[in-house]
């Protein structure tokens, strides 16, 4: 069954949501059920798969026996193979983590929300998974559309948000689909290896050039690149908290996947980096989408919505961390993309406990929680140690490659930037502790039954959460052996 | 926003003017893209598959992978409008006043304080906005949509020999059941086709089309390599191939036709399903 | 000169579809209104799929469906040059798919925003939100 792998990763979870939807009219009790099995399932693969990878190589699976260029086939290395077990884990641990959630927000659609969930989770796997630039579209296509629906449905201002969202999305999408139009009028062909293969005679082709730039612009606008990253803070604070801490952590970095697929798979280092020239202004506009990031979370008074910035400020992390041009630089983008989609989902995954005790995320409804919900408060707590940078947990290891890969390439400025975000980021994060630790109890949650006492969530939401933080700093400790068994070999050997 | 829309819009024009430079000429048949892959579709495309339209076997064969998340795309954006939109049962709340119609007479009752009538064939339950249809578009339509509906089916089964397939079949069936409702109320569209059976053909179509991937893979073959196939239905792998074809075209057909008639319902009528429009 | 303007008659499906799609990236951006907003989104994603519909052209060539599909010539020799090329037909029947699923969740949000606010220009919109 192993060699079947790359299919079940994607059909399982595909398969299940149509089930799902079918019983949702039926019996809702078994949504739930159907959807941890798939995703499990989803899981398993993912892992058996990057197991596999790391005994025989790059895996190629024909879909529908077609071989490539004529069908479409999955190409699984070492880039997609580290990033497919983080996609399937995060969506499985948050969707036990918020059972109850959903349960409480949607008691009548239950099963259209699990389907749309299930599909999200299908799409994004689906693109990571991918070796043709066209099917890529599509999925994206499916998890943007889904992840449409999962956000809208939350507080008075979320269509809106999730409106403009669209906008950008299709905007965003379609510059990618035109993108490989061009790659394809240049080449004919549609396999992201058969591009590779082609395109080096005609690096100097205008039209080359212009995919290239507008692929990139198509990808940073889904994953809120700096100056196009207006459209995510809103989405994302007003939806609902299961939604939210499933495509936080994932679309992003998703998204960076695919730019780095782009780069180092499609295209070559060599082009993105020399050819182009234009490297060093993207990792300046990096740099001020992590100063801006970090400067407007730091105005907010409100914990989701300061999160948020802290997404827009990690994209900047990755995103200069690519654009070095070295390989340290690479290895820490790459890295990060791991470490962030668990640290984001931690601290989203506590947004959401304290949503579902509290009924509110801003700074005044978050006093006294650590007397409240020590358990989830301590998970907040790793969760903004990872994001600050503290050596045990894993956000320290992508953050020091980062750093090395700034110094060696030269660029003090995003050396700089990286620096000066930690620090904003421990008086983010303190600033929080401080509400929730020292101040009392405020009056007007007198109607709580226990003033004071231990209320925290259920523990069907707090052990997911406690998973999460305990595998942040697992992750940490052993960064060595990611870096040196995976990571290394998914970075091209041309690139130093 | 405008001079920025402006400026981003010039830019972006600008870049793209200069990249079309070292584009191909129009309809030249030279260029890379009707050199590489395509005389290999063109020319081997019936030995292959046995499927002399070449749109449909690229379709539902070489990409056939790409056509069925296609489906779960369509899928998906029924599956959205439904959450969106519709009024769950319990804020729906009914209305206190009900109207029914005599069928016969074209008498309206009207019973208040939440009253029911007992289901009977004579009376029929109005929308308080309804409005008589009209004699020559209600005899019209009711005429046409047969018609309609034939042709959808024969799009779908002849997509192997001409122009057509599931989607464009799916979407002619489905136009032909928004054409009842546009031309009678609906009421009258939902009577037909209720909201479940919708929603259940919505997710059966597409699980047709991965059933049939899947159902390769459980014979030792790739996910929809179709010519595993060709041991249950006793023809040779290329027949099979054919045959497999049909098999995902009718899946499609039948998540398009229950989607537009979901998207339909639901936003016409912004998720109440009573009078549309 | 004289090469100029045959460049651009040359290749006019490509100025065609730059035109229109900077007309709806405009209309996307600029427009007060959400719905004219779903309208430029349209157009745009209307002036890809021309695009590539138009890279599928070829001079002389005919609709790729092969004449004779069956009976005892049905493996007739067939030349790529007379039929056109079927792939970016093939891509745009899954764009269109895109196109109208995109359209559809865009008008059930736009109604939602209009059950929220009562109009749906995005000023007026911004300005109740400024209100609360």
């Amino acid at each position: 069954m192993s060699e079947q792998y790359p299919a079940l990763l994607v059909v399982v979870p595909l398969l299940s949501a149509l089930v799902v939807s079918i019983a949702g009219w039926i019996n809702k009790r078994l949504c739930f059920p159907i959807a941890v099995a798939a995703l499990g399932v989803a899981a398993w693969s993912a892992v058996g798969l990057l197991l596999r990878v790391l005994d025989e190589g790059v895996i190629v699976y024909k879909l529908g026996g077609w071989s490539p260029p004529m069908g479409i086939a999955y190409y699984i290395d070492y880039l997609n193979g580290l990033v497919l077990p983080v996609v399937s884990i995060v969506a499985l641990l948050n969707l036990i983590a918020n059972k109850k959630g959903i349960e409480q927000q949607f008691p009548d659609k239950i099963g259209p929300f699990y389907t749309l969930y299930l599909l999200m989770v299908t799409g994004l796997l689906g693109i990571v998974v991918t070796g043709d630039a066209f099917n890529l579209y599509v999925l994206l296509e499916i998890a943007a559309l889904t992840g449409y629906g999962l956000l809208a449905m939350g507080e008075e201002r979320a269509p809106l948000a999730t409106l403009n969202y669209l906008y950008m999305g299709t905007i965003g999408a379609c510059f990618y689909l035109l993108g490989v139009g061009y790659l394809y009028i240049v080449t004919g062909s549609l396999n992201m290896v058969d591009i590779a293969r082609l395109l080096p005679p005609l690096y100097q082709s205008k039209a080359v050039m212009a995919a290239f730039i507008i692929c990139m612009v198509g990808v940073w606008l889904k994953m809120a690149f700096f100056p196009l990253h207006a459209w995510l803070p809103n989405a994302y604070t007003y939806a609902n908290s299961a939604a939210s801490s499933l495509i936080a952590p994932l679309v992003t970095k998703v998204m960076i996947y695919v730019m780095i697929r782009l780069m180092l798979t499609v295209f070559t280092p060599e082009f993105a980096f020399t050819t182009l020239a234009v490297s060093n202004a993207i990792v300046w506009l990096a740099v001020i989408a992590i100063v801006m990031g970090a400067v407007l979370a730091l105005a907010e008074r409100n914990l989701k919505k300061m999160l948020t910035y802290i997404v827009v400020a990690e994209v900047g992390y990755m995103v200069g961390g690519a654009w070095l041009g070295n390989r340290d630089g690479m290895t820490g983008a790459i890295l990060h993309i791991v470490n962030d989609a668990l640290m984001t989902l931690c601290v989203f995954m506590v947004v959401g406990n304290i949503v579902y005790k509290v009924k509110g995320y801003a700074f005044e409804d978050l006093q006294g929680l650590f007397r409240k919900m020590p358990f989830t408060m301590g998970a907040l707590v790793i969760g903004a140690m990872s994001i600050i940078g503290v050596p045990p947990t894993c956000g320290f290891f992508s953050k020091w490659y980062l750093i090395v890969g700034a110094i060696s390439a030269g660029h003090y400025g995003f050396m700089a930037a990286l620096i000066f975000s930690s620090l904003v980021s421990v008086v983010l994060f303190f600033r929080v502790f401080e509400i929730c630790f020292y101040e009392p109890f405020a009056d007007h949650h007198g109607h709580d039954n226990h003033p004071g006492g231990m209320d925290e969530a259920p523990v069907s939401m707090v052990v997911p959460l406690l998973i999460v933080a305990v595998i942040l700093i697992v992750v940490g400790l052993y960064t060595g052996d990611i870096v040196n068994h995976v990571i290394q070999f998914a970075i091209p050997e041309t690139m130093v | 926003m405008k001079i920025i829309g402006l400026i981003i819009t010039v830019v972006t024009g600008a870049l793209l003017f200069y990249a079309a430079g070292d584009f191909p000429a129009w309809s030249d048949p030279a260029s890379p893209a009707s050199t590489y892959l395509s005389p290999h579709f063109i020319e081997k495309t019936m030995e292959e598959t046995s499927v002399p339209n070449i749109v449909t076997a690229v379709l539902a064969d070489y990409r056939s992978f790409d056509t069925m998340f296609e489906t779960a795309v369509i899928f998906s954006a029924g599956v959205v409008c439904f959450f969106l939109l519709r009024i769950s049962r319990r804020e729906d709340e009914e209305p206190e006043t009900r109207y029914y119609r005599h069928v016969l007479t074209g008498v309206t009752i009207q019973l208040k304080e939440g009253h029911k009538m007992p289901p009977s064939a004579d009376f029929e339950r109005i929308d308080s906005m309804w409005t008589p249809p009209d004699l020559i578009i209600k005899t019209g339509c009711r005429l046409l949509i047969p018609f309609v509906q034939l042709f959808g089916l024969y799009v779908i089964a002849h997509g192997h020999h001409s122009p057509g397939g599931g989607f464009q079949g799916g979407v002619i069936l489905g136009a032909s059941v928004i054409l009842l409702a546009i031309s009678h109320d609906l009421r009258t569209a939902v009577r037909r086709m209720s909201e479940k059976l919708i929603g259940i053909l919505c997710a059966a179509g597409v699980l047709i089309y991965a059933c049939t991937g899947a159902l390769c893979l459980l014979l030792k073959l790739n996910f929809l390599d179709y010519s595993a196939l060709a041991g249950i239905l006793h023809v040779d792998p290329i027949t099979a191939r054919s045959h497999g074809i049909l098999m995902v075209e009718i899946g499609v057909g039948i998540a398009v036709l229950a989607t537009m008639i979901w998207i339909y319902n639901n936003i016409s009528s912004a998720g109440r399903y009573r009078q549309g429009l | 000169m004289t090469d100029l303007i045959s460049m651009v008659v040359a290749k006019y499906n490509y100025w065609i579809y730059i035109t229109l799609m900077m007309i709806g990236l405009y209309a996307i951006i600029a427009k007060n209104n959400l719905v004219k907003k779903i309208v430029g989104m349209n157009i745009f994603q209307t002036a890809i799929i021309l695009f590539y519909v138009s890279i599928g052209v070829k001079k002389g060539a005919t609709i790729p469906i092969l004449e004779h599909g069956h009976g005892p010539d049905a493996h007739h020799v067939v030349h790529a040059v007379d039929y056109i090329n079927p792939l970016p037909h093939v891509l745009m029947l899954t764009a269109i798919v895109v196109g109208v699923a995109t359209l559809g969740v865009a008008l059930a949000l736009a109604i939602r925003v209009y059950n929220n606010y009562n109009t749906l220009e995005e000023d007026e919109i911004l300005a109740q939100i400024r209100e609360k």
